[in-house]
């Protein structure tokens, strides 16, 4: 089933990747309207529970991104994200929620022409994964 | 240096032959207390930390009883250092419970003895309680000589419990002192075993004798645990069908009245304060007008699934199958299954299984730079 509209909740580190999308914001890219962009200070306090509430209440998809290796504003965070990514990879497959469906980036304050091809990227697959695996509540 | 021992059975006693062994731990200057299940007034059988040597009458770690696991008491005996030395006897889930404690910094292991004995299951709170109004004379050996060596799914026409007969760790590798029961003649001798220094200080200072394992020892252990794993195999088989999309996930969870029950039984749910209890899920009351609206009906009390979900992230990690959550429900929701489930997945992908090494760190607490870039990017399968 192909889902016209999908919304991807996004999970965005404020040193780097909100950063980039302020970038894509003023050299004026386009980019899919699909994407929720939530600014946290770093992906390493995105804690599983954020990910599951955005998926019961519905969110096609969840985007987490924040810097590269070695450039973590609290030096290891992205780290500790990816292990929690690792985990929740695991865990939501059981469930009937599919892996693919959750999204870990690293994409730099520089990267805003990124940033804006990943959403069109995300939102394609979001498209094809089809109807949100959520909504139990 | 590991060391053998055993403990003689006198009048095809079992149960007192661990008593007796108990009490002679406890005449130790070196041991203060005991801390063991005994029966309370004929009833129950629950944890009691024992000083007086005539109250280890009483004891019986035995019975089916598995009222509560007994790690969170030891972490209120020990998370700052209780000033003696106390000899625990725990079941295997209880070990491998505390040493998660340990490592989450909710317990210690100074001043603490663990004393295993080889785990023969046991009953629900409510077929125990029933079993034990029927009459409890000899319960304990009643119990060792029906489900021994066998590992039988019921005992005198109640069902051993869900986590009991899926559970894989019959043995307490992780004592200081084991006792075991599986390839023993329980009416002979039980053989004793000490994994650790301090546990074989305590062996010389009551001068156990010297012996040998039982030659049957490892082929019974090995039976057994087989025949768990199979159970345990088909349980997940069965439990991951029943979840495999979040409707039925709900579902599954359909009779929860949030009461939070399984969390408080929850030997390694640690937080002194849980989100689910802060002001966050006490939601302003226009929200669940606005749910209702936008959904067409919400489920009261709200926030079942997410609660559920969140606690497998959060702990399944750190989950040792001990079974408390089912036993703990008031609904009979059989919580452990997905626990089982999800945690045997969990800890697989972090090469972590919970109680195994008091080195090892829990997952979440660690990382490596060069780990898990393949689930970096857009990546598909």
């Amino acid at each position: 089933m192909q889902k016209e509209d999908p919304t991807i909740i996004a999970f965005v580190c404020n040193w780097c990747t909100y950063t980039a999308a302020d970038l894509a914001g003023v050299s004026r890219l386009n980019y899919p309207k699909n994407v929720r962009l939530i600014r946290v200070m770093c992906t390493g306090m995105v804690d599983t529970q954020y990910v599951i509430k955005a998926f019961l209440e519905g969110a096609d998809m969840v985007w987490i991104s924040g810097c590269h290796p070695g450039d973590c504003h609290y030096i290891n965070g992205n780290y500790k994200a990816r292990r929690k990514v690792k985990l929740l990879k695991e865990i939501l497959p059981l469930f009937g929620v599919s892996p693919e469906r959750l999204v870990l980036t690293w994409i730099g304050a520089s990267d805003g022409i990124e940033f804006a091809q990943t959403i069109k990227q995300l939102t394609d697959i979001a498209r094809e994964q089809g109807a949100e695996a959520g909504g139990a509540a | 240096m590991k060391r053998t021992s055993h403990i003689l059975v006198e009048n095809n006693d079992p149960s007192a032959a661990i008593r007796r062994f108990l009490a002679s731990l406890l005449a130790l200057d070196s041991v203060d207390a005991v801390l063991t299940p005994r029966w309370l007034s004929e009833k129950t059988v629950m944890p009691a930390l024992i000083n007086d040597p005539d109250q280890l009458e009483q004891a019986d770690p035995c019975s089916p009883a598995f009222m509560m696991n007994s790690a969170k008491l030891v972490s209120r005996l020990t998370r700052k250092t209780p000033g003696g030395k106390i000899v625990a006897v725990l079941r295997p889930c209880e070990i491998r419970a505390v040493k998660e404690l340990v490592k989450l910094k909710q317990a210690e292991t100074d001043g603490l003895i663990l004393l295993g004995i080889d785990c023969p299951g046991a009953l629900g709170n409510r077929d125990f309680q029933a079993l034990a109004a029927e009459g409890t004379e000899g319960l304990g050996n009643r119990f060792l000589r029906g489900v021994i060596p066998d590992a039988p799914a019921e005992f005198e026409g109640r069902p051993i419990s869900e986590a009991c007969k899926a559970c894989e760790f019959p043995v307490p590798d992780g004592a200081d002192i084991l006792i075991g029961l599986y390839g023993a003649d329980l009416n002979e001798k039980l053989p004793v075993q000490s994994n650790t220094p301090s546990g074989n200080d305590l062996l010389d200072d009551i001068s156990a004798p010297e012996s040998e394992e039982p030659a049957d020892r490892k082929a019974a252990v090995d039976k057994v645990t087989k025949a768990r794993t199979a159970r345990r195999d088909a349980m997940f088989e069965k439990t991951a069908e029943q979840v495999n999309n979040l409707d039925k996930f709900a579902d599954y969870f359909a009779n929860c009245v949030n009461c939070y029950n399984c969390r408080v039984a929850c030997p390694v749910c640690y937080c002194r304060e849980c989100v689910f209890n802060t002001n966050v899920f006490d939601h302003e009351p226009f929200r669940y007008l606005q749910w209702a609206k936008r959904r067409g009906g919400v489920r009261l009390p709200a926030d079942t699934a997410f609660y559920h979900l969140t606690r497998l992230a959060h702990m399944s990690t750190a989950c040792v199958g001990c079974g408390q959550c089912s036993n703990a429900c008031p609904n009979d929701i059989p919580v452990m299954e997905v626990f089982r489930l999800t945690a045997h997945r969990t800890q697989a992908a972090f090469d972590y299984e919970a109680g195994r090494n008091i080195e090892e760190p829990p997952p979440l607490s660690v990382f490596s730079e060069n780990e898990f870039t393949g689930i970096v990017g857009i990546t598909k399968r």
